[in-house]
C-alpha cells in the first residue's frame, strides 16, 4: 500500500509539473528534456516525502470515471453560481436582506465529499458555510435570504449540488 | 471580433467587481459582508481570467506562438486555485467570527448559537 501512494503522489506530481511547463521545447512532443528530468527528479523527491499526505484514506478518487464527473459537475455548478452571483448583485444594490444561519442535514459520507458541499455553498453567493457538525454530517450554512427556517435537505439551499457530489465521491 | 468578446467579458467582471466593493460598504456586519466582498469579486475575477484566456487562445491559433500556449494555461490553474482557495478562507473568517462571539445582525434565525 506504501507502494501505491508512492506510486499515484509522483504521477500525479509530474502531470502537474508537465501542465505548468508545456511548452518549453520540442524534444519530447512539447517539452524539452530538461524539463523532463527535473520533473521526474522533483515528483520523485515529493513522493518519497508527502506520500501520504496527498493519498488519503484509499484511492478512490484515482477512478477517471470521478474526474469525468467532476469536470461535468463544474457545469450545474456555474449556472448556480451565476444565478446567485446575479440575485446578490440585485440585493447589494436594492439591500434587501433576510440574514440566518441555518441547519442543513446531509447524506454524504466521506470527508472529501463534505469538504466539496462546503465549499461549494461558500462560493456560492448568498450562501456561506460557517461551521459543520463532524459527528451528524450537518452543516451550519448563513444565508442571506432565509426562504426556509428548517430545510430538511441540502436541496434548498444548493440546488442539485449535492447529487452530483455524491456521483463523484460515493 | 475576438477583441469585442474580451472587452465584454472584462466589462462584466468589472461590473461585478464594482458591485462587491459597494457590497462590503452597504452591508451591515461580518457574515453579509463576506457574501459582497469575496464572492462577487471571485466571480469577477473568473470573467477577468476568462477574457485573458479567450485573448490567448485566439493569438495561439493565430500566431501559434506557445508563449500565448503558456499564458492560457496558466491563468486556468489560477483561476483553480482561486476556486479551492477562495471558499476556505470566506470560511474560516465566518467560523472565526462566530466562535470570537460576534453574531449576525437582523438574523431571523441563528442555530449554531442555539445548539452552543
Amino acid at each position: 500500500m506504501p507502494l501505491l501512494n508512492f506510486i499515484v503522489t509522483v504521477i500525479a506530481c509530474l502531470i502537474f509539473y508537465l501542465i505548468l511547463t508545456a511548452g518549453s521545447g520540442t524534444d519530447i512532443l512539447i517539452w524539452s528534456w530538461q524539463q523532463f528530468a527535473v520533473g521526474i527528479l522533483f515528483s520523485l523527491v515529493v513522493g518519497m516525502v508527502g506520500r501520504n499526505v496527498l493519498v488519503g484514506k484509499d484511492l478512490r478518487m484515482v477512478n477517471p470515471r470521478r474526474w469525468v464527473v467532476l469536470i461535468v459537475y463544474l457545469g450545474p455548478f456555474f449556472l448556480e453560481m451565476a444565478k446567485a452571483n446575479i440575485d446578490v448583485a440585485i440585493r447589494i444594490i436594492t439591500g434587501n436582506i433576510n440574514p440566518g444561519i441555518v441547519k442543513i442535514p446531509t447524506n454524504l459520507k466521506t470527508d472529501l465529499g463534505i469538504t466539496m458541499l462546503s465549499n461549494s455553498i461558500t462560493l456560492t453567493p448568498g450562501t456561506l458555510t460557517v461551521d459543520v457538525d463532524e459527528k451528524t454530517r450537518e452543516l451550519y450554512v448563513h444565508w442571506l435570504d432565509v426562504k426556509v427556517k428548517e430545510p430538511e435537505t441540502s436541496e434548498s439551499v444548493s440546488g442539485s449540488l449535492e447529487k452530483w457530489i455524491r456521483r463523484a465521491t460515493e | 471580433m475576438i477583441l469585442e468578446i474580451v472587452i465584454i467579458l472584462l466589462i462584466i467582471g468589472l461590473v461585478f467587481n464594482l458591485l462587491g466593493s459597494i457590497g462590503i460598504l452597504r452591508f451591515p456586519d461580518v457574515y453579509t459582508r463576506l457574501h459582497a466582498g469575496s464572492k462577487c469579486a471571485t466571480f469577477g475575477s473568473i470573467f477577468t481570467s476568462l477574457a485573458v484566456v479567450v485573448y490567448g487562445s485566439a493569438m495561439w491559433y493565430t500566431q501559434d506562438s506557445m508563449v500565448y500556449a503558456d499564458m492560457v494555461i496558466h491563468t486556468v490553474i489560477a483561476v483553480i486555485c482561486l476556486l479551492i482557495t477562495n471558499p476556505t478562507g470566506a470560511h474560516a473568517i465566518a467560523r472565526a467570527a462566530h466562535r470570537s462571539g460576534i453574531m449576525p445582525i437582523r438574523a431571523v434565525v441563528d442555530r449554531l448559537k442555539e445548539e452552543k
